[in-house]
């Protein structure tokens, strides 16, 4: 029997139109834009400057802080500059802009395709090599990986939750990466569950991944017994850290708690793809494969994608930028962020390049709230939408702190099951901001 | 450059619209409509008709000349108000008594309030309550009118099962007694009433709309559920207490007002409350007031007044009763 969460959700059509699209080597690009600001946390220091030759998998700019993640070259070439430019949304942020000349990989990289199934590293090395990798969570947070895999004094993991959910429409980068790095990505798996001291590890898959389930159960079964493959009913949004426990483990992250505190460490599947080729083939984050789709393409494509490629390089790639489209996002429908430029590059935890038309992306005049407690019934954290959005246009901070705002997950179930076009989550989220800023600001006990 | 459309996700959105959800529940009550109009005739199309039109005229009148905003009478909500107006009079009732129950339910109870999303009252009651306590002498005339289909049914009493019971018990009849001297029988009651409110004629036929509004998943079963049940429950007690002095459990659900006033009237959203525990104290308020005026009431009817008491408990009832909250009872599984 799937198994699924246990609260709200919904079930949006998953138009999973590039399921078919194998993973491909996009072309070498002439120009790279390497972002020192990839990951959750501080930036990197940039080590290189103007005129340095670089190679492929080089250090290009070190992790600064606790919460930062080391960035490497994903081309060989020269760097023109570092300099800052816009990322995604328009913020300047310093980026090591490196002219390619050939693609000459670092000689400690192992290119083989030959799977290494020994792990020779103990746990404290495991995850000195996924902190030098530059490893961060590719499910969208990019929170880096080696922090994660090694939890604070006095909390204990216990399992080791992989999520294949995928539950965004059109996504299927990660289903690409179970179908034909299935074995990679269990050794990943098996590094991780060393490096946290775990005896018990769960993929989670949505049923409308039947290939990608029946292979990984099968090859699980053969030689990865430790790691249970379980079927999900398809839901969104099934891939949220917090669901994913629930769904999987019957277990519910307390209130503006982590998942450690149940327990459980999560990491994504293009997560575990990376962590094995760091420790196994020794090759640092970055590349990734990112699903280039969109109902009004034609064709639809996953591309394994150099880090630092920029959008306007891509829709060359796939012939020029669709005439309907109007919107670039960077990831799925519900949680992507509509990219404001298309000067701006990939960076480690790009997913997905969707476009889509103005009629798949059109919101509606905005009415009167007609009580119906849709988003009530959708809300996954058990929140009640319409009031957090009432109390939110009042500016009562009190009583949306009263009334939760601040679990929130910002899945956006309120908003598309809301019949009367009210944009719920803009002023969730942004009454959510002054609210953890609020809370953060008081001293702790 | 190619220009780029920016905002805030999520970027694309269900089907869901007012418009759609209000068409919904027209159509769930259209197999009452015909219901009726097969029993009633043109009697039933009038007052529909006057009741939807003067309802859509009053909130298009008042959003453009007196509020000077946005008419959103294309969302279906003032026309379904009028139609649940009409469904809840007596058959035989005057034009002009609809007409004025609309003006009450969509000038008094839902813009004075502010429109849609906004009025505390259900609407469709307001109006039918308004007309009761103002006509009594009409809105108790359970005539039936002659139906274009139904030739020579007795177009004489039609009094409504309720107050032919409520009549008995008082002259000091038995339950049996009433039910042989009437030949009252729940086949009869299931699929055509004795007498009654237009949309009240066919349980069978509201059943129907229930189906299909939990099918589309228009509305959830709980407060339909708990309204039934509570009912049947608290009836059912009097009546073990006393079987010939009050009427048996399924008796009293399929008599009178319980199914379209829990199915359509009690399942307003503006009106009702927000959370699932919200929603079955709100239910079982309902199917209590209900029983209670029925039995002791000087009304042989109870429930537009049981909807109207609660439906004033709706803002304390969201208050207090949130929704199961993610993470607050940790389970290990």
């Amino acid at each position: 029997m799937s198994r699924t969460f246990s609260i709200g959700g919904i079930h949006p059509h998953d138009h999973k139109i590039s399921v078919n699209a194998s993973i491909e080597d996009f072309p070498l690009m002439d120009m790279a834009y390497i972002s020192v600001s990839q990951h959750l946390g501080a930036p990197a220091e940039p080590v290189v400057a103007k005129g340095d030759q670089v190679k492929v998998g080089q250090l290009i700019a070190k992790a600064s802080g606790f919460i930062s993640a080391n960035i490497h070259s994903s081309v060989s070439g020269t760097v023109t500059a570092v300099e800052p430019l816009p990322d995604i949304s328009g913020n300047l942020i310093p980026h090591v802009v490196i002219k390619v000349e050939g693609d000459d990989w670092e000689e400690s990289i192992d290119r083989s395709p030959e799977i290494v199934k020994e792990v020779k590293f103990s746990p404290k090395e495991i995850i000195d090599i996924i902190a030098k990798a530059g490893i961060v969570g590719l499910g969208g947070a990019a929170f880096p990986t080696h922090i994660k895999l090694s939890p604070p004094p006095g909390k204990k993991a216990e399992y080791l939750l992989i999520n294949g959910a995928e539950c965004e429409p059109y996504l299927t980068s990660d289903y690409r990466v179970m179908l034909e790095y299935p074995e990679q990505m269990l050794i990943g798996t098996k590094i991780m569950m060393m490096a946290l001291g775990v005896s018990k590890a769960y993929v989670g898959i949505e049923e409308n991944k039947p290939k990608a389930l029946k292979l990984l159960k099968k090859i699980a079964s053969k030689g990865y017994k430790e790691i249970k493959v379980v079927s999900l009913k398809k839901r969104y949004p099934q891939g949220g850290e917090k669901q994913l426990i629930d769904a999987i483990l019957h277990r519910q992250v307390p209130s503006m708690g982590l998942p450690i505190d149940v327990g459980v460490v999560v990491q994504n599947v293009g997560t575990a793809l990376a962590v094995y080729e760091a420790v196994q083939k020794n090759k640092p984050l970055f590349d990734g494969v990112v699903t280039v789709t969109g109902g009004c393409m034609t064709e639809q494509r996953n591309f394994r994608l150099r880090v630092g490629t920029n959008f306007e390089r891509i829709m060359f790639a796939i012939g020029g930028f669709p005439k309907d489209a109007v919107k670039l996002i960077s990831g799925g429908p519900m949680m992507g962020k509509a990219i404001s430029r298309m000067d701006a590059a990939t960076v480690k935890s790009t997913s997905a390049l969707l476009l889509l038309t103005e009629e798949e992306t059109r919101r509606g005049e905005e009415g009167n709230c007609i009580r119906c407690a849709k988003c009530v019934e959708a809300c996954p954290m058990g929140l009640e939408p319409y009031l957090l959005n009432r109390l939110a246009r009042a500016g009562r901070t009190d009583d949306l702190e009263v009334n939760l705002i601040q679990d929130c997950i910002e899945c956006g179930c309120c908003f598309y099951s809301c019949p009367s076009n009210i944009p719920l989550l803009d002023t969730i989220r942004l009454a959510k901001g002054q609210v953890l800023k609020i809370i953060r600001s008081r001293p702790k006990k | 450059m190619k220009k780029l459309l920016v905002s805030p996700a999520p970027h694309i959105h269900g089907k869901d619209s007012t418009q759609g959800l209000m068409r919904d529940v027209i159509i769930a009550l259209s197999p009452s409509l015909l219901v009726s109009i097969y029993f009633f005739g043109f009697s039933a199309i009038k007052l529909a008709f006057v009741g939807a039109i003067t309802c859509l005229l009053v909130e298009f009148a008042i959003q453009k000349y007196i509020i000077k905003g946005k008419v959103t009478v294309n969302d279906y909500s003032a026309a379904l108000t009028g139609l649940l107006l009409a469904l809840n009079l007596p058959p035989n009732s005057p034009g002009w008594v609809v007409f004025i129950g609309a003006v009450v339910a969509i000038g008094v109870a839902k813009m004075s309030f502010g429109g849609i999303g906004q009025n505390l009252f259900n609407p469709a009651l307001v109006g039918r309550v308004f007309l009761l306590v103002s006509f009594p002498v009409i809105m108790t005339d359970w005539t039936i009118p002659v139906s274009w289909f139904r030739e020579g049914i007795d177009a004489s009493s039609g009094a409504t099962a309720l107050s032919i019971v409520k009549e008995g018990l008082s002259k000091g009849m038995t339950m049996d007694q009433i039910f042989e001297a009437n030949n009252f029988s729940y086949a009869q009651m299931l699929f055509s009433k004795i007498g009654g409110s237009v949309g009240e004629v066919s349980a069978l036929a509201l059943l129907v709309g229930l189906v299909y509004l939990l099918i589309r998943r228009v509305i959830r079963p709980h407060i339909p559920l708990s309204i039934i049940g509570s009912v049947m429950v608290l009836s059912g007690i009097f009546w073990i207490i006393d079987p010939s002095h009050n009427p048996d459990p399924i008796f009293t659900v399929l008599t009178g007002g319980i199914l379209i006033g829990s199915i359509f009237m009690a399942t307003d959203y503006v009106t009702s409350p927000m959370s699932t525990k919200g929603m079955i104290i709100f239910g079982v308020g309902i199917g209590i007031i209900t029983v209670l005026i029925r039995n002791f009431g000087a009304y042989p009817e109870g429930i537009s007044f049981a909807i109207l008491i609660m439906n004033a408990t709706v803002p304390l009832l969201n208050n207090y009763y949130k929704p199961k909250r993610f993470g607050k009872e940790v389970k290990n599984g």
